[in-house]
């Protein structure tokens, strides 16, 4: 577990210095972790454990548009805890739930617990269609045509740039209607 | 959207980088202090002996408990914009200008006085004070709330309300300026209810205004 933990930390720290790919691999080893807590907050509810992933998709937006709350010089895993128990009691509470989520959920949590989830359109489909066209665009070229930035700019004849921030304010609208919703 | 493919979505954004939380809260509080000033210099004004009032060692404390005020519910601040901070570590800190402002008491106590108690601690002030306060303030709050967006607290109430103590510790130490009323009975009363009045308006407003 220790050790789990003090590689997402050193993880996050290459992220944070520009790792792309450290990033994707921080984020793909949170994943299950998430879900396992997800779920099992879920059904300590009384709530349909299906759902999870709309929970799941939750936290790592957070993660994403939070992480310049991250002390670099602290371990990752507290932070992250804390996020992901903070969108699970939001999540619960939406679904009219009062219950007490243990930190410990998380920090206990073994991946691979849990089997990956059957493809179901998510809460954050739903909120991509009502996204502003080019946000739209951006966000479904590199997420759903895997397409990388540089082929994404070239398709909408648009700058690497322009890419860029149509890619962080699609993310950063996709969070807002999400809570708000 | 599958789970994958926003992770490979996020990750594409890993380049984009916020600005410091700090950084944030500061170009929002100087964006609103104008705002604040104007209300200051329209309405209120320096008082016109602030030359001979500097000497008064009272006049001084006002600025020292309402910047120490100010200073504090800023690290607060900072502080609760973590996730996974609270005020248990930190919360302390919003003690010093209350403890200034003890001392003060206790100091104005042991010193022979002209006037009543009572009379010290009502003051003639206390409306423009309760008034100008919140007023002056409200401004800022808003920029506050604004830079502190880019945080994530556990509880986006207290931060609000603690927005809200850095607010008032700003606009209180202007208002200082203008306020004849010396004695740390009449800070402790009227700034003190003015201060809390801007707090809970912080806690409403950073409730939702906070939110992640």
């Amino acid at each position: 577990m220790r050790e789990r933990e003090d590689e997402w930390t050193d993880l996050m720290r290459s992220a944070i210095s520009g790792d792309d790919a450290a990033y994707h691999r921080l984020l793909k080893a949170i994943t299950p972790v998430l879900r396992a807590a997800a779920r099992r907050g879920l059904a300590r509810a009384g709530q349909p454990v299906d759902q999870s992933e709309d929970i799941v998709q939750d936290i790592l937006l957070a993660v994403h548009l939070k992480r310049q709350t991250w002390d670099a010089n602290a371990p990752f895993a507290p932070w992250l805890f804390a996020i992901a128990r903070n969108k699970l009691i939001d999540a619960l509470r939406r679904r009219g739930k009062r219950i007490f989520v243990n930190i410990d959920d998380f920090a206990e949590t073994l991946p691979g617990e849990t089997p990956e989830p059957t493809a179901s359109p998510s809460e954050v489909t739903a909120q991509l269609q009502a996204l502003p066209a080019r946000q739209r665009d951006v966000l479904q070229s590199i997420a759903v045509d895997s397409a990388s930035i540089k082929d994404t700019a070239a398709k909408f004849s648009m700058t690497e740039g322009a890419v860029r921030v149509a890619l962080h304010r699609g993310l950063a609208s996709l969070t807002t209607k999400l809570r708000d919703r | 959207m599958d789970t994958d493919q926003l992770i490979r979505t996020l990750a594409a954004d890993n380049a984009y980088r916020a600005r410091p939380i700090g950084l944030a809260l500061m170009l929002a509080l100087l964006a609103a202090a104008p705002v604040s000033l104007l209300i200051f210099f329209a309405e209120l004004g320096v008082r016109p002996d602030v030359m001979t009032a500097m000497h008064n060692p009272f006049f001084d404390l006002k600025f020292a408990v309402t910047l120490a005020l100010a200073a504090s519910a800023i690290a607060v601040s900072l502080h609760l914009s973590r996730p996974e901070a609270s005020l248990r570590s930190f919360g302390w800190w919003l003690l010093i200008p209350a403890g200034i402002l003890v001392a003060a008491i206790s100091g104005e106590m042991m010193m022979p006085q002209r006037t009543p108690m009572m009379t010290r601690l009502i003051g003639k002030n206390s409306m423009a004070c309760m008034t100008a306060i919140p007023a002056m303030s409200l401004p800022l709050l808003v920029g506050a709330l604004y830079g502190l967006r880019q945080g994530a607290p556990a509880r986006p109430a207290v931060a609000g309300a603690v927005a809200g103590l850095l607010c008032a510790g700003l606009a209180a130490t202007v208002y200082a300026s203008h306020c004849t009323d010396d004695s740390p009975l009449f800070v402790a009363t009227w700034y003190t209810l003015a201060t809390a009045i801007v707090a809970s308006v912080g806690a409403l407003m950073g409730k939702r205004a906070l939110r992640y």
